[in-house]
């Protein structure tokens, strides 16, 4: 996942989370360690999906627009890259078994993942992140972010 | 759990659904069936007779075909679901087969009481994990699952197509 993909999805959890309350981006960029400049970019993204609007003036922010049960990690996500699992072998046609093998190994894989993404919303997301705050200390096995 | 598992509680999903959770009886059938066609657009009476003599009538301790009535005794919808163990080292386990509610009153939290009726039910004798298989595509019973908080397992489905293992 890019990073602007995965701090869209921050970005996103944090503006669902208190729908009544704008949060500025400066604010959610310190939360997760990013600059503001970079999450500006991100949340215009967001803005032109109808996803965010921004509130202006004292105590403005960005607030949350779309619906969280209908709203899936794969929409975010295809906002900033190429989520097709389409052929990507350089030249089909002269593709010899060995890359059509690992093609479809590689597809497998992909497949797996866009259904992953696709089948969890931003409200799961927020169940997700409450059960996690439940569960403290935080588990940080493999948590290393790709 | 006797036959009425009747009583919707007072708060939480089934409240908010306003259904009432009883095993499957025969006289269910109809609407049962029904309703699957309905969604499928294809009756299938043959099967959920057979479905409902194995899962509605045996082994009921640990097989559970529960259905959500509306207050009006209509159907609202239904889960299936049976303890399964030792499949490859797997300590027994919850296993939901099916979950189906009447497309009129989706986003009404019916599923979820299904969902945490027979959560309970496993529960109830000394099940501590439910699993399930679903088709990567299907991102309706996908998201419905994510969304009551399950995950990815230890398994995988893996499959083969016998035609082209020559």
């Amino acid at each position: 996942m890019q990073t602007s993909s995965r701090l869209a999805i921050y970005a996103l959890i944090e503006l669902a989370s208190n729908p009544d309350k704008p949060i500025s981006a400066a604010e959610i960029g310190t939360k997760y360690r990013v600059s503001a400049h970079h999450l500006a970019k991100v949340l215009l993204t967001l803005g032109r999906a109808g996803l965010v609007q921004s509130v202006r003036g004292v105590g403005g922010g960005y607030t949350f627009t779309g619906n969280a049960r209908r709203v899936t990690l794969l929409d975010i996500i295809a906002l900033f890259e190429d989520t097709s699992t389409e052929c990507r072998l350089s030249d089909p046609t002269k593709a010899t078994p060995e890359e059509w093998a690992l093609f479809d190994v590689n597809k497998e894989i992909d497949d797996i993942a866009l259904a992953t993404y696709g089948s969890i919303t931003l409200a799961t997301m927020l169940k997700h992140v409450e059960r996690r705050r439940k569960s403290a200390p935080a588990r940080t096995e493999g948590a290393s972010e790709s | 759990m006797s036959n009425g598992m009747s009583q919707a509680a007072a708060t939480g999903p089934c409240a908010e659904a306003g259904v009432t959770i009883r095993r499957a009886g025969a006289d269910h059938l109809d609407q049962i069936v029904d309703l699957d066609a309905r969604i499928t657009g294809l009756a299938k009476p043959d099967y959920w007779a057979d479905i409902f003599e194995r899962y509605g009538t045996r082994r009921s301790h640990e097989r559970f075909f529960l259905v959500a009535e509306a207050p009006d005794g209509t159907l609202a919808g239904m889960i299936a679901g049976e303890v399964r163990g030792w499949e490859f080292g797997s300590q027994p386990c919850g296993w939901v087969f099916m979950v189906s509610v009447d497309p009129g009153m989706r986003g009404q939290h019916v599923g979820e009481c299904l969902f945490r009726a027979i959560c309970d039910a496993f529960r109830k004798i000394g099940i501590d994990k439910v699993r399930t298989m679903v088709r990567r595509q299907d991102r309706l019973n996908m998201a419905f699952f994510r969304a009551e908080g399950m995950v990815a397992g230890p398994y995988i489905q893996l499959e083969l197509d016998l035609d082209e293992d020559e």
